[in-house]
């Protein structure tokens, strides 16, 4: 199984999240150049968290243009697994491939330190391996994770089981204390929270391997077929 | 030919820089202003013998596409010329 990391320039949790693939899950993991027009026969796709393009204009405005994306958009279209982490969310809701937007956090800080998250839906490929309601402990570093929609958006994502890691204490202003969502072929998955750097004891967590392993475990049986 | 395009949030969405600015006026004692709204603008000089109808549309897909983004923001264009 191979896991494809793409990198922008800017990008800063590339290595950590090849690491955390590498070294903590045990499968494959390799760069995809943000100027590529293809992912090649990855399985898998990571959007890590960073300062794509130094995030000039808004957060993942620029990314959104890249050739990569292009390449992202089929792969998503095609039932691939995508998942944005941090930066990574903030290029799928500019892309439209996720709902909604992310904006300063409302004490306008920069906030760098775990959270408590709840895993609110184990039906998706991110979370099959967890336990629904399992309280997970993960970083979060970032100044624009405030997530904001309109009251209908987020409707939807509730009625149709779309927000799958919601904030136990609220750090940002996220509306509906939103952690993290999927899009609605279930297939896309964005999340502020950083669960690459909660991999190993070291780290102080490992319960962000979960979310790898659920995609290790929904990408299985495909390739074995 | 120059445009210019202001981008701002739209008036339902919460400004926490706006507001920030707001409390910072209250404190120097001005206690006449009762909101404020941050935005921003960018200056676009379009190539000499740019069509006019060509130019707007164009300003107007930019605007619209790449400049805000529609979810939380509205915006407007001028052209100055």
């Amino acid at each position: 199984m191979k896991f494809g990391v793409i990198v922008f320039p800017g990008s800063n949790c590339d290595h950590d999240a090849w690491y955390a693939i590498n070294h903590n899950l045990g499968h494959a993991a390799e760069f995809i150049w943000h100027d590529s027009a293809s992912l090649g026969d990855v399985d898998a796709v990571v959007l890590p968290g960073g300062f794509s393009y130094g995030d000039y204009l808004r957060c993942g405005a620029i990314a959104k243009f890249s050739p990569v994306m292009g390449a992202v958009r089929r792969f998503a279209a095609d039932g691939g697994l995508v998942l944005g982490i941090c930066n990574g969310i903030q290029i799928l809701v500019e892309c439209g491939l996720l709902p909604g937007a992310l904006m300063r956090n409302r004490n306008l800080k920069f906030i760098c330190r775990e959270v408590a998250l709840r895993v609110e839906t184990t039906r998706s490929p991110f979370t099959s391996a967890a336990r629904q309601g399992q309280i997970v402990r993960m970083p979060i570093a970032h100044g624009e994770g405030c997530y904001v929609a309109d009251e209908r958006t987020l409707d939807e994502l509730e009625a149709e089981d779309r927000v799958l890691f919601r904030y136990v204490h609220n750090p940002n202003g996220s509306l509906r204390d939103i952690a993290g969502i999927l899009n609605r072929e279930r297939n896309v998955l964005g999340m502020m929270p950083h669960p690459e750097r909660a991999t190993e004891p070291l780290m102080g967590s490992q319960d962000g391997l979960l979310v790898f392993q659920s995609v290790a475990l929904a990408l299985a049986p495909a390739l074995q077929s | 030919m120059k445009a210019r395009v202001f981008v701002s949030l739209k008036s339902t969405v919460l400004d926490p820089q706006g507001q920030t600015v707001r409390s910072a006026l209250a404190g120097l004692g001005y206690h006449d202003i009762a909101d404020v709204r941050q935005g921003k603008f960018f200056d676009v000089t379009l190539a000499e013998g740019t069509p006019r109808e060509q130019a707007r549309r164009d300003i107007e897909t930019i605007a619209h596409e790449v400049l805000a983004n529609p979810v939380i923001e509205e915006y407007r264009v001028e052209f100055l010329d």
